[in-house]
């Protein structure tokens, strides 16, 4: 399941939905909003989504996942609006019968989101300039896009 | 190759918005392909994004820059993501 929501993620209660008596592993990774970014002093952040799209896409992110590591239940939450710095914009969590493949299928759908999903942010600096974030530098930095189709 | 006009219902996010001053449009454009009218609008509005790092949907569904557009279709604008 993906969602995408206009109020705080609450990490506790999505990790209890992925409670399994099969599950030996959980893995689970939180975006938080920094204060600092390319130099820049954030001060907060804007979130644009197009929520159609993301939904289908992020369904495909999860589903992919479930049929490279078998016996997975993952979730993945992804803040829109205004967020401060602290708050949580991402949160994925997944289950699976061992550790490896929870490390793994975590950082693959993170990495997935970030790259496909129709969402951007804006952020507001402290000196009261504000400027889109591109994530290619993400790319520039050597965390190259998975199955960016 | 020449291709004749369609009328195009384009609509723009995040940065290209604010480029365009509107979230859609209807235009008139000699358009094969969803590459055609993302250029097409770079050029009108004045973005500097490359193709490369954008993205594009077709009435709703993820779709490459060489899809074919018809009349009628929706085509969106999507700039460089960056969720998370």
């Amino acid at each position: 399941m993906i969602r995408i929501s206009s109020e705080a993620i609450d990490p506790c209660a999505l990790r209890d939905a992925l409670f399994d008596d099969a599950a030996g592993a959980y893995c689970s990774f939180e975006g938080w909003i920094r204060n600092l970014n390319e130099g820049q002093s954030v001060m907060r952040l804007e979130y644009e989504v197009y929520e159609p799209l993301s939904i289908t896409e992020g369904e495909k992110i999860l589903a992919e996942a479930a049929a490279k590591f078998p016996h997975l239940h993952a979730h993945c939450v992804h803040r829109s609006g205004l967020l401060e710095i602290g708050d949580c914009a991402v949160w994925v969590g997944v289950s699976s019968p061992h550790r490896d493949e929870a490390f793994q299928a975590c950082r693959y759908i993170i990495d997935a989101v970030k790259f496909r999903l129709p969402i951007w942010k804006k952020e507001f600096y402290t000196n009261g300039d504000s400027g889109w974030v591109n994530c290619e530098r993400c790319a520039q930095h050597g965390h190259a896009p998975p199955n960016s189709g | 190759m020449t291709s004749e006009t369609k009328a195009i219902t384009v609509r723009y996010f995040a940065m290209f918005r604010e480029h365009a001053g509107v979230s859609e449009e209807t235009i008139s454009i000699a358009a094969e392909t969803a590459a055609d009218v993302f250029e097409a609008t770079r050029d009108k509005h004045g973005s500097a994004e490359p193709l490369a790092h954008c993205k594009v949907a077709i009435n709703d569904q993820m779709a490459d820059w060489e899809a074919v557009v018809n009349e009628g279709d929706t085509v969106l604008l999507f700039p460089p993501v960056a969720g998370g």
